[in-house]
């Protein structure tokens, strides 16, 4: 075995994944064939919201290759209700969530029948051959209207109210009365924002295959939570939890959006059950926006109270927040994700947060990038910008003044959350360096004054987020059903080569490059030789899974404790190999030597000793490995400042990012390319939402986005060369010191953007604009018009 | 994709093509590089009963010179159009616009005459193939016959061709020497204009001697500017900025854009 003499960690390695990914070598899900493989197509409601009052299979039946036609009463004893893992109150109204409508339809996409074919396409083609008779009723749409509860999308739980959860600092004692602080405040500011719906549009559609031969339903799908969808699968269909197999093979992309139980995971299974073949299905792109989880979709109605000076004293916030038909499996969590997250970085006295869930005649919302702490953070830094505004303040001294500062950590927040770190001025000091903010300021200046047509703004965006998700006790204080922790295993195989199995799942992240890197170190083996297997709940048979940015921190340091343990136990043999005291043993680079003595044994000496067990310590078990299950104490706080000049064409209102700085703290880095990849991706989702991104439905609840074509994704095309850096300050709640980064790029740049336009304008008259910021909207604000 | 059934058909020549259209009826559909109906056959928007493929009929591909004018075959790819030298110098406006057209992977599949026949008022190709005067081609049952574009674009997604006839060339006059230029206005680099601005000039001695102004997406298809192009002739280039206003009489967000971006339009055709 040879040593690895520059670390591991911090090194930008290229991933292992990545060669066969490009080279057309792994396997989605959709690549699967099973002999006598069935397939499903799903008929999808046309219409929001009506009553069925009869469905026609006879003619679909009759068409060639279609082994049968399935609707929601052939399941009515056995499809039970869609898992809702967060009852965030105990009041919460649940509305049943069959896999399969019944008698009633609640969105349009929601599953109405099933053809089950020889081929995909004998399936699809039968799909017109359904006749449904529907009884029309009518849509619940906006949020507002609601409320009123004129009209219900669930007639039988008598309101679209679905719960109300508020957190108060006087309540909790993490603060003052937000009532007296604007009572009191010398200036008060009240602001409503629309968090407009947005689709998490991962590149692989969903797909899922069950086989259920050989006493064993193994389903292979394109989810993030092979763990948690197991268990979800056992609970509602009553098939024992040791008879299902879940395999999430190499799945492309999530973004929280493949962070579901889904009708279409049940209702394989159930067809799989009842045709005794496997079945497959995999989804159009189209079907996938009508059907797939929303995210999003909050109206956020905002107070701040501040004293003229510039200091904040309180924060009011209360929010709708759009559910969409029913609650799938972390629905009505997402939104009191952001609870803890509206007073970011900032110091207030006090603070209330209000949310009221609602449901509408729209596909449910639920997990995406952020989730809930983009909202958040989108508020307060909208908030901040309209203080500084409101004040002739600049707005970086603004922040500055109320932020907390780097030798006050660990910090308790208004909200009830500890930081346990964090040197806001140093990633600032960075950031404000590399964008030339005093000469782009000059800029802005030489242009306003000019009346140029092209005006320049600069926004800014001060961010932290809680990542690490969850320490378990909070889980549960919080109503969530499952705990937090992760696990990891580590095989030592005889040859000494490192077989390691973890909990989390990756979906384009690169655990297996960055567990390699971290094992690599730990155990002074070469990157080569470890091997990283995941998303199989045969061979992990506990994990609770990617997202959150959650899977360095927790499952990255249940790695670490894991390669402990095998160095303990490798310690203990060693020394029995060299006779000599334990303590005198020492380990580096992958070799134990005895202190003063040129007494050698490689780390693959050992496992191999291990692995015969001729001569073992009395009482030691044979083999090396070592498993561990980490549950944190605190979530993990990333943090950074992120600076973005816009150049608006006020006779086009067309925007165009002319600089974005982004320096992040995310920790420790174990490897920089990926850190970067992340923060890039991470860049494109959130300026997406800022200026192209909104699903869109019409008075009928039909959304009118389905298609690549109306929901505009950005490409590489459509965005700036970022100039990314980073500070590094680590976490004291892990061994590694990691943070997590999945989503600082998505929750930091929004409102960057959105600060950098309106800074644009605001000598114009215009003090706010609707997301996303098209051209069309951004002209219309200037001529004074609603935007 | 999973579209409906479909018979597929590979004709060898124009005359077959035309012969096959005629056998397979009015359900028929001609596909040339497949960027605008595979996906609505994706969609199951439409469900011809055949296809028939002319990607085999390499007599319809590439430009020739056809002394004041130039030939240009309906199957040319974008791609090819861009690298055209003829193009490049008897019709600029074509190559600049070409430029625009979606992304290289369509490029190098969709077709000049696809994108005509297609008729999406949002195409990047109707407004210049109207102000430049091009006039299309067409082989049917009945031999060939030819429609200029100001009578070939009819309504929104909807051509003069009969379905039983399929575009085979576009004459495009000469248009040596002058400027061009393209000025497109679109959400994300893929997306289609939301409006945009086509338009040719020919400058003498400081003095705009004739000018091609085409408009993308302003109605149910490509419209043309006549009162701009009037406007300007024997006018010094500093005309521009007024004339451009009669792009559009409206005070719609599309009326606007019409007169900014035909400004900015002629203005980057005569500096260019």
């Amino acid at each position: 075995m040879t040593a690895t003499a520059e670390p591991e960690v911090g090194k930008a390695r290229l991933r292992k994944e990545d060669a066969r990914l490009i080279t057309g070598q792994t396997k989605w899900t959709d690549n699967l064939q099973l002999t006598g493989m069935l397939h499903m197509a799903v008929l999808r409601s046309p219409v929001a919201h009506a009553r069925i009052r009869n469905i026609d299979c006879s003619r679909a039946t009759a068409l060639p290759g279609v082994a049968v036609v399935l609707t929601g009463e052939d399941f009515a004893a056995e499809q039970g209700s869609l898992p809702c893992a967060w009852p965030i109150t105990a009041d919460m109204k649940a509305p049943p969530a069959p896999s399969l409508a019944v008698d009633q339809v609640n969105f349009a996409g929601e599953a109405v029948a099933l053809v089950i074919a020889d081929s995909a396409y004998h399936a699809a083609d039968a799909l017109a051959a359904i006749d449904v008779d529907y009884d029309e009723l009518p849509v619940v749409l906006d949020l507002e209207e609601a409320l009123q509860d004129t009209d219900l999308v669930h007639p039988d739980l008598g309101t679209n109210k679905c719960a109300t959860w508020i957190f108060d600092s006087a309540e909790t004692g993490s603060g003052t009365n937000v009532e007296d602080e604007i009572a009191s405040a010398e200036v008060v500011l009240e602001r409503t924002f629309r968090q407009q719906r947005l689709i998490p549009s991962f590149m692989e559609p969903r797909s899922v295959v069950v086989d259920p031969s050989a006493d064993m339903f193994t389903v292979w799908s394109a989810t993030q939570i092979p763990h948690i969808l197991r268990w979800m699968l056992a609970a509602v269909s009553g098939i024992s939890e040791h008879k299902i197999r879940v395999i999430a093979p190499d799945v492309g992309g999530g973004f929280g959006g493949k962070l579901q139980v889904t009708p279409e995971e049940m209702l394989c299974l159930l067809v799989a059950r009842r045709m005794g073949r496997p079945v497959k299905w995999t989804e159009s792109r189209t079907e996938s926006m009508l059907s797939a989880h929303h995210g999003r979709d909050q109206l956020q109605k905002i107070t701040m109270s501040a004293r003229r000076d510039g200091t904040v004293t309180g924060l009011k916030v209360e929010l709708l927040a759009d559910m969409g038909a029913y609650l799938r499996l972390v629905t009505p969590g997402v939104p009191i994700l952001g609870a803890f997250m509206f007073n970011a970085i900032y110091k207030f006295a006090a603070y209330r947060f209000v949310c009221t869930n609602v449901f509408t005649n729209k596909v449910p919302t639920d997990a995406y990038r952020g989730a809930g702490r983009p909202e958040a953070t989108f508020a307060i830094e909208r908030m901040m910008d309209e203080l500084a505004a409101e004040l002739g303040m600049d707005p970086m001294k603004i922040r500055e003044m109320n932020w907390i500062k780097h030798e006050e950590f660990p910090f308790s927040t208004v909200a009830g959350l500890t930081y346990d770190s964090g040197n806001y001025e140093a990633a600032t000091a960075r950031a404000m360096e590399l964008f030339g903010y005093e000469e782009l300021r000059e800029e802005q200046e030489r242009r306003r004054s000019s009346g140029d047509p092209v005006q320049l703004g600069i926004g800014i965006s001060t961010y932290t987020e809680m990542c690490g998700l969850a320490p378990s006790r909070v889980l549960g204080a919080l109503r969530y059903a499952a705990g937090g922790w992760e696990t990891a295993s580590i095989r030592m195989l005889p040859t000494g080569k490192v077989e390691v199995i973890t909990g989390t799942s990756p979906h384009g992240q690169g655990h297996e490059t960055v567990w390699s890197q971290i094992v690599a170190d730990r155990l002074g083996v070469p990157f080569e030789d470890v091997e990283v297997l995941h998303g199989d709940t045969a061979s992990s048979h506990k994990g609770m899974d990617s997202y959150g940015s959650r899977s360095l921190a927790v499952g990255g340091t249940a790695l670490v404790h894991a390669a402990d343990k095998v160095l303990a136990k490798a310690r203990r043999l060693a020394a029995h190999m060299m006779e000599c005291d334990e303590a005198d043993v020492e380990f580096a680079t992958g070799s134990f030597s005895v202190r003063g003595t040129g007494t050698v044994r490689t780390l693959g000496d050992v496992v191999l000793a291990a692995h015969v067990a001729h001569d073992l310590p009395e009482g030691m078990e044979p083999g090396m490995d070592a498993d561990a299950t980490f549950d944190p104490d605190n979530f993990s706080f990333p943090h950074g400042t992120h600076l973005c000049a816009t150049e608006v064409d006020t006779e086009t209102g067309m925007v165009r990012i002319s600089r974005y700085v982004a320096v992040d703290d995310v920790g420790t880095v174990v490897n920089p390319l990926i850190v970067d990849g992340q923060v890039h991706g991470g860049l494109a989702q959130g300026i997406a939402q800022a200026l192209y991104e909104e699903a869109v439905h019409d008075e009928m609840g039909t959304l009118t986005t389905a298609t690549f074509e109306s929901y505009l994704v950005p490409s590489a095309a459509d965005l700036p060369a970022f100039l990314t850096d980073r500070t590094a300050t680590p976490a004291t709640s892990n061994p590694l010191g990691v943070k997590g980064v999945g989503e600082a790029g998505t929750i930091a740049s929004t409102p960057a953007v959105v600060n950098a336009v309106l800074d644009a304008v605001r000598h114009m008259g215009v003090r706010d604009i609707e997301m996303p910021l098209s051209p069309e909207r951004v002209w219309t604000a200037l001529q004074g018009g609603q935007s | 994709m999973i579209p409906a059934e479909f018979k597929y058909l590979f004709p060898s020549s124009v005359d077959e093509a035309v012969r096959m259209l005629a056998e397979e009826g009015e359900d028929a559909k001609v596909i040339a590089g497949g960027q605008s109906l595979v996906p609505i056959l994706r969609m199951r928007l439409a469900a011809p009963t055949a296809l028939i493929d002319i990607g085999g009929l390499t007599e319809l591909t590439g430009v020739r010179d056809d002394g004041d004018s130039l030939l240009i075959g309906a199957m040319t790819t974008h791609y090819e159009v861009q690298r055209d030298h003829l193009i490049h110098d008897h019709a600029l406006l074509l190559k600049l616009v070409t430029d625009t057209v979606a992304d290289p992977q369509v490029r190098h599949r969709g077709t000049f005459g696809g994108s005509l026949c297609h008729a999406d008022p949002a195409g990047d190709l109707l407004a210049p193939a109207l102000a430049l005067d091009a006039v299309m081609i067409i082989a049917g049952p009945s031999g060939r016959r030819e429609v200029p574009a100001s009578e070939f674009f009819v309504d929104y997604f909807t051509t003069a061709l009969a379905p039983d006839e399929i575009l085979i060339d576009v004459r495009v006059p000469k248009y040596t020497g002058w400027g061009a230029h393209y000025e497109k206005l679109n959400r994300v680099a893929q997306a289609w204009s939301i409006v945009a601005v086509a338009a040719a000039v020919q400058v003498r001695d400081g003095t705009i001697a004739a000018a091609r102004v085409g408009l993308t997406n302003l109605g149910s298809g490509p419209t043309r500017a006549v009162d701009v192009e009037s406007a300007l002739v024997g006018q010094p280039v500093s005309a521009i900025a007024e004339a451009a206003l009669r792009a559009s009489a409206g005070d719609g967000y599309k009326d606007n854009l019409a007169r900014v971006l035909t400004g900015r339009a002629l203005t980057a055709a005569v500096a260019g």
